[in-house]
């Protein structure tokens, strides 16, 4: 690997981790969700700076080339992340869901209040 | 509550309405008209034209949903609207017209005997002639769910239905906002957890407007929505659902 592609590996997966930490830090970005992103900036970066640990990696698991490795795990992690999200997205939506039948229970019950309220005011 | 389960005092209509200001005084009239005294709400599903302020002004009560759920979140509102205040019975009436509430009395006299009641159409009258990929999804979902209920249902996707106290416990907690889950997924959901179902014949009227559209593509679009709904219907765990508070 080329000393400019290994500089600019680098470079990404700071740039990376800084935006994750940035975002924690002005509270764009909750802990639960930023988990993911922190261990695979963290792992770029570690890749990035010593690049034999992958090539090390590909040779245990039988994978001829290193980058396909890198390729998998960098696909399986976004998959499961983006399952994850949309589960979350489902829970939100029943949520909000309850929330807007409360609602217009609570819109109705206050209608009906104020026409028993004798006119008083 | 009198012990008479079907009866009109201790039954609420629940009229979904999504942008039907064009329908929606003439069906308050309407019900009014031929089923006196009876207590009704219409669920205004976040609609964008009068559809809430013209129930209003012919005195409808009207439950206003802040966005729009799609019927089957209106009608869960509705079951929960109706459990409150300690109503036995809920009748679904649509606010388009194609539902004549002379014939709620006939759905409410089957409640005696029965926890869910089909107003089903037909076969053959009025103007409901499906053809094609439409045809079979409806064969396939009538033939599957009257297996899982144990009753020969033949119209399935019928919106004109009567719940009795048990049923409308149970969808006020459970009703799915999911495509088809106001027809298909409740059905199953009810048949599952042991209710009756039963349908009686009913005419159904022309809409007054709106007309559904029925290209072959969507047809074979439908046939395979109906398709997955059942599936997810029939095998969904209804344990880890998360539910209403």
């Amino acid at each position: 690997m080329s000393i400019v592609v290994q500089l600019l590996s680098i470079v990404v997966a700071l740039v990376l981790l800084s935006i994750v930490v940035v975002s924690l830090r002005r509270q764009r970005l909750r802990e639960r969700h930023a988990v993911w992103w922190l261990l695979a900036g963290v792992v770029a970066l570690i890749l990035a700076v010593f690049p034999p640990l992958l090539e090390w990696a590909a040779d245990l698991t039988g994978i001829a080339t290193p980058s396909n490795l890198l390729f998998f795990v960098g696909i399986a992690t976004v998959t499961l992340v983006s399952l994850q999200q949309s589960s979350e997205l489902t829970q939100l939506e029943s949520k909000t869901r309850v929330l807007a039948e409360e609602v217009a229970l609570l819109r109705r019950d206050l209608e009906d209040l104020r026409g028993a309220a004798p006119e008083s005011e | 509550m009198t012990n008479d389960r079907s009866s009109l005092s201790s039954t609420l209509v629940v009229i979904p309405a999504f942008n039907e200001e064009a329908s929606i005084a003439e069906i308050i009239g309407e019900l009014r008209e031929k089923v006196p005294g009876i207590d009704f709400v219409v669920v205004d599903d976040g609609s964008s034209d009068s559809t809430r302020v013209t129930a209003a002004s012919v005195g409808a009560p009207v439950l206003a949903l802040p966005f729009n759920l799609g019927v089957g979140g209106a009608l869960r509102l509705g079951f929960r609207y109706a459990l409150h205040h300690g109503y036995s019975n809920v009748v679904q009436l649509d606010a388009d017209g194609q539902h004549d509430p002379s014939q709620i009395p006939l759905l409410l006299d089957r409640l005696t005997d029965a926890d869910l009641v089909i107003g089903a159409r037909f076969a053959g009258e009025g103007d409901y002639e499906a053809r094609g990929p439409r045809r079979w999804a409806m064969k396939v979902l009538a033939t599957v769910i009257s297996r899982v209920a144990g009753e020969k249902l033949t119209d399935t996707t019928s919106g004109f239905k009567a719940a009795g106290p048990r049923v409308v416990a149970l969808f006020a907690r459970e009703f799915p906002a999911e495509y088809l889950g106001d027809t298909v997924e409740a059905l199953v959901i009810a048949a599952r957890a042991g209710h009756k179902i039963v349908q009686v014949p009913v005419n159904m009227r022309v809409r007054t407007h709106g007309v559904p559209s029925q290209t072959p593509w969507k047809a074979a679009v439908f046939l395979g929505r109906v398709s997955l709904a059942l599936v997810f219907a029939l095998t969904r765990d209804r344990n880890v659902e998360v539910t209403a508070a």
